[in-house]
């Protein structure tokens, strides 16, 4: 089942399968965005880690074609993708190359359709299949995504915050992206459920050696899904490295920060030893 | 980040309990009933209404348009159960016939409205930026003109009559429409559903007539049955000054036009009976409408 | 049950006992809290742990008479031997300002149009009648107690100019100012960046040691929980399933729910091959059955004894749990290899 799914490598880009050169955005006198550059291989898994303001999820949006570059390049599988798609078959292609998923389940379906009808829709605009064939996929797919066939005729009304999220993640694979954006995706859910969704989606990974981008502020949560890491401060990159390492031996003032305001057994907050020299009490 | 968070944890947000069993969809009857006994009433009334527009003059008992040169006034008498009115013809019979053209102004302008201003509504929120701003201010400055000044003034340039004075009805309509609509039209469009759809390369025309449209459409409706309500009346108006329907067609404004000088003769029941119709279905309208529109933004 | 077999000695200031309130919804009641019983002593940070439908904010509503109008509630409430639920007028407003409340999302909270000034010293002025000066001189000082630096400027802001952590700061200060002997904070830093969350726990932290404040903290964060409360407690599908020294509860949980909540959450230290998720989702109190453990569907320690009627709190080793195998299940129950990976959340 999850074989048909699979992402095939492109022998063609061998290369990375996401890279991000240069990039910059600002929203007038504001600069988001600043000269932020990252290369993803294939079948790997990048965190951008940041606070509000950070600029992440910009970067995020750019990507996939929500936000236009103010300066800089992305190129996709191979294809640069900096300027806005020209036709729709573009449009299309672009959508099966990169998807995304976002952070709050309950805005982020059509409340007037299925689960079904969700999966269907992008199935039917990516490909003429017949309906058989179809139906066929969206049972895979909802079972691939732990959706019980109640649930995926359900509306979303009906469905928890996970349930919804894992519709979510079916629609943005019935597009067979190479890469997959989780933009907060397990942000808003209960601990029990996030790690049910954070199980779910290794063994996606795993099955259809898709590659992952998650734009999360969760430390614990990057740790646990990804190999490398970028840490995003103000729009700038201060760190990067393989997430095991940055973690455990955060070398820039404002990751040590970070790590060091995550609760954990034993943890107390201390005030002012968390301020950055010269920097204002600003949250 | 911070207001999707306070906003998602489910339980702590507005709804102070988070009730997940699945509802089974309201169809058209189940919200028919949601609004209550007074909307059943007001949908009743609309629904006897458009039924005689439709039938009205293949069941009035005698000729809406045969005059009795010698009966004017008379009141109810024989088989003529509202007597007669200015011109000796068949009160009941010419307030059965009229119930079309009553209702099939209103009707067209209630559709013409409707589309050009979702249509517009739409455009303008998918777009934002200019063309937002473009439509906007035209739906502005067409704000300014009243709905009869501008019938009057279709009646000028085009002749009396009923198609043009809905026409310029609908017009004058259109800007609140799409006022109303654009709102509820910006807020679904900013949804991380209408972004995911972006991201799959669904077209703007599909986004918007597929999941758009179909999600205010409870806007729409509610819409809908009240201006059928503000539209009787305003083509009742202007047929009551003679730029609507002609004589000696039926049509319930123009009846009361044509019968007021009954009045003060102490022969009201013409023109009374015209007014009461009108009344009672702008009644209805109003209601269901005000009712819809509640459930709409309570089932959001 | 005995509450206090986990309190320290003394009597409570905050004393709630089979608190069990129904909501209606839809037409009908709704259970939403079942016989939930805490007591918070004079100076103690109790701290109040669980998911969604759990009860938790419910909870702390219900003590602060905020409970939405047609709620049926059971049991009592009392503050300082007074009950709670039988105030009304001037003895009511009192309460009010013995008992602040912090609200997760200031912004909801705050009257847009109003300076900060006015809502800070809006209960120092009407309620306890202090000179506009005076109340605004006492304002400004508590802000820089919160480490807002210019307090007499930032009294002329409007909440817009504030950021979201600079805003819930304004809020401690203001439940502060009416020199509450009780604090209710319902996550309040659940919708802020990790950073000024840690900041503002710890003026919370501050402050409330340095006032010798209660304090009821609502989060559904174990970790957070037990950084700044002395007790916890955990609430499930509107009950209180176990209390707890918050120093204990991570490493000798005596409930199995407990223990499943500590193990589903990922470690910033390590990768785990597989998160240890517990199967289906939180239950809300009306959808729990009747007449058994409501975590019983997803207990991996569930018997055929959890399913013969709900099981009370049991005291054990100075803490309470609400598990009918509390004491057989003793020191078994970290880390939780509870099998994973559900499909009904």
């Amino acid at each position: 089942m999850a074989e048909a799914i699979a992402v095939q490598p492109d022998a063609a880009t061998a290369g990375p399968v996401l890279e991000v050169a240069g990039l910059r955005k600002e929203f007038g006198e504001l600069v988001a965005v600043d000269d932020v550059s990252f290369s993803v291989p294939q079948a790997t898994s990048l965190a951008i880690v940041g606070e509000s303001g950070s600029g992440k999820t910009t970067i995020a949006r750019m990507i996939v074609g929500l936000e236009r570059p103010t300066a800089g390049t992305i190129t996709a599988c191979g294809a640069d993708r900096s300027a806005p798609a020209r036709s729709a078959r573009d449009r299309r292609r672009r959508g099966s190359e990169v998807q995304i998923v976002f952070q709050d389940p309950y805005t982020s379906l059509d409340p007037r359709q299925t689960a079904e009808a969700t999966v269907d829709e992008v199935l039917r605009l990516h490909h003429g299949w017949p309906r058989d064939r179809r139906r066929a996929r969206i049972a895979e797919l909802t079972e691939l995504v732990g959706l019980d066939g109640r649930q995926a005729r359900a509306l979303p009304r009906a469905l928890s915050g996970g349930q919804r999220q894992r519709v979510a993640i079916a629609r943005a694979l019935a597009a067979e992206p190479r890469v997959l954006i989780l933009d907060e995706s397990v942000a808003a859910l209960d601990v029990s459920i996030q790690a049910q969704v954070l199980n779910l989606l290794a063994d996606i990974r795993d099955s259809t050696g898709v590659t992952y981008v998650l734009i999360s502020h969760d430390l614990a949560v990057v740790r646990q899904l990804t190999d490398d890491v970028i840490v995003l401060h103000r729009g700038v990159v201060v760190e990067r490295g393989a997430t095991a390492s940055v973690l455990d031996d955060p070398q820039h003032e404002y990751t040590k920060r970070l790590r060091a305001s995550v609760p954990r057994p034993g943890w107390r907050p201390r005030r002012g030893a968390l301020l950055g020299a010269g920097e204002e009490a600003s949250g | 980040m911070s207001e999707l968070m306070s906003r998602a944890r489910a339980g702590d947000a507005a709804p102070l309990v988070t009730v997940r069993e699945p509802r089974a969809r309201r169809g058209a009857v189940g919200l028919l009933r949601a609004t209550g006994a007074a909307g059943l009433a007001s949908a009743v009334v609309i629904a006897i209404a458009t039924v005689i527009a439709v039938i009205g003059p293949l069941i009035a008992p005698f000729s809406p348009t045969l005059v009795h040169p010698s009966l004017p006034w008379v009141g109810p008498t024989g088989g003529h159960l509202l007597g007669f009115d200015v011109e000796g013809r068949d009160v009941l019979s010419r307030l059965l016939a009229g119930a079309t053209s009553s209702m099939l102004g209103p009707l067209a302008v209630v559709i013409g409205s409707l589309l050009a201003g979702t249509l517009l509504a739409v455009i303008a929120a998918w777009r934002r930026g200019l063309v937002d701003a473009v439509i906007s201010s035209g739906l502005d400055i067409l704000f300014a003109f009243p709905g009869i000044l501008l019938a009057v003034l279709a009646a000028a340039v085009f002749g009396a009559g009923l198609p043009a004075a809905s026409i310029a009805l609908a017009i004058a309509y259109m800007p609140y429409v799409a006022r109303v609509l654009r709102g509820a039209a910006l807020k679904e469009r900013s949804q991380p559903y209408v972004a995911a759809l972006e991201v799959q390369g669904a077209s703007a025309t599909t986004i918007c007539l597929r999941h758009i449209v179909p999600n205010i459409m409870p806007l729409i409706v509610a819409q809908a049955t009240i201006l059928f309500g503000y539209a009787m009346v305003d083509l009742a108006a202007i047929s009551f000054i003679g730029l609507g329907v002609q004589p000696p067609a039926p049509n319930w404004g123009f009846m009361i036009s044509e019968n007021q000088v009954g009045i003060p003769q102490h022969y009201p029941l013409p023109a009374l009976s015209a007014g009461a119709c009108i009344v009672a279905v702008v009644i209805a309208f109003n209601v269901l409408g005000e009712r819809l529109f509640e459930q709409a933004q309570a089932s959001r | 049950m005995d509450q206090s077999a986990a309190a320290p000695p003394g009597a409570p200031l905050l004393l709630v006992e089979g608190l069990t309130v129904r909501l209606p919804v839809e037409g009908a009641q709704r259970a939403v809290l079942r016989d939930v019983g805490l007591s918070i002593s004079p100076g103690e940070a109790v701290g109040l742990v669980g998911e969604s439908g759990s009860g938790k904010s419910m909870t702390a509503r219900a003590i602060d008479r905020l409970l939405p109008r047609g709620a049926q509630v059971a049991g009592t409430i009392s503050y300082d031997g007074t009950d709670v639920m039988s105030l009304s007028g001037a003895a009511m407003r009192r309460y009010r300002n013995q008992v602040a409340m912090i609200f997760q999302d200031p912004r909801a909270h705050v009257n847009p149009v109003r300076r900060v000034g006015d809502f800070m010293t809006e209960a120092l002025r009407t309620n306890l009648g202090v000179q506009p000066a005076e109340a605004a001189t006492r304002a400004a000082d508590m802000l820089g107690q919160v480490g807002i630096a210019d307090g007499r400027r930032r009294l002329r802001q409007y909440p817009h100019e504030l950021s979201g952590g600079m805003l819930q700061r304004v809020m401690i200060a203001t439940a502060l100012l009416t020199e509450p002997k009780l604090l209710l904070a319902d996550e309040p830093t659940t919708a802020l960046d990790v950073t000024t969350q840690a900041e503002v726990m710890a003026i919370l932290d501050d402050l409330r040691r340095e006032f010798g404040l209660a304090m009821l903290f609502i989060t559904h964060d174990l970790e957070l929980a037990a950084a700044i409360c002395d007790r916890t407690a955990v609430m499930y599908a509107g009950q209180i399933v176990e209390v707890r020294q918050s120093a204990l509860l991570h490493d000798d949980p005596l409930h199995p729910y407990t223990a499943a909540l500590a193990a589903a959450r990922p470690d910033i230290a390590q990768t785990a091959p597989r998160l240890a998720a517990i199967p289906g989702r939180p239950l809300s109190a009306f959808e729990a059955p009747e007449e058994e453990c409501a975590f019983a569907p997803r207990c991996p320690h569930v018997r055929d004894i959890c399913r013969a009627e709900t099981p009370e709190l049991v005291g054990l080793n100075g803490g309470l749990s609400r598990c009918a195998r509390a004491i057989e299940l003793r020191g078994q129950l970290t880390p939780a290899h509870a099998p994973d990976g559900g499909s009904d959340g």
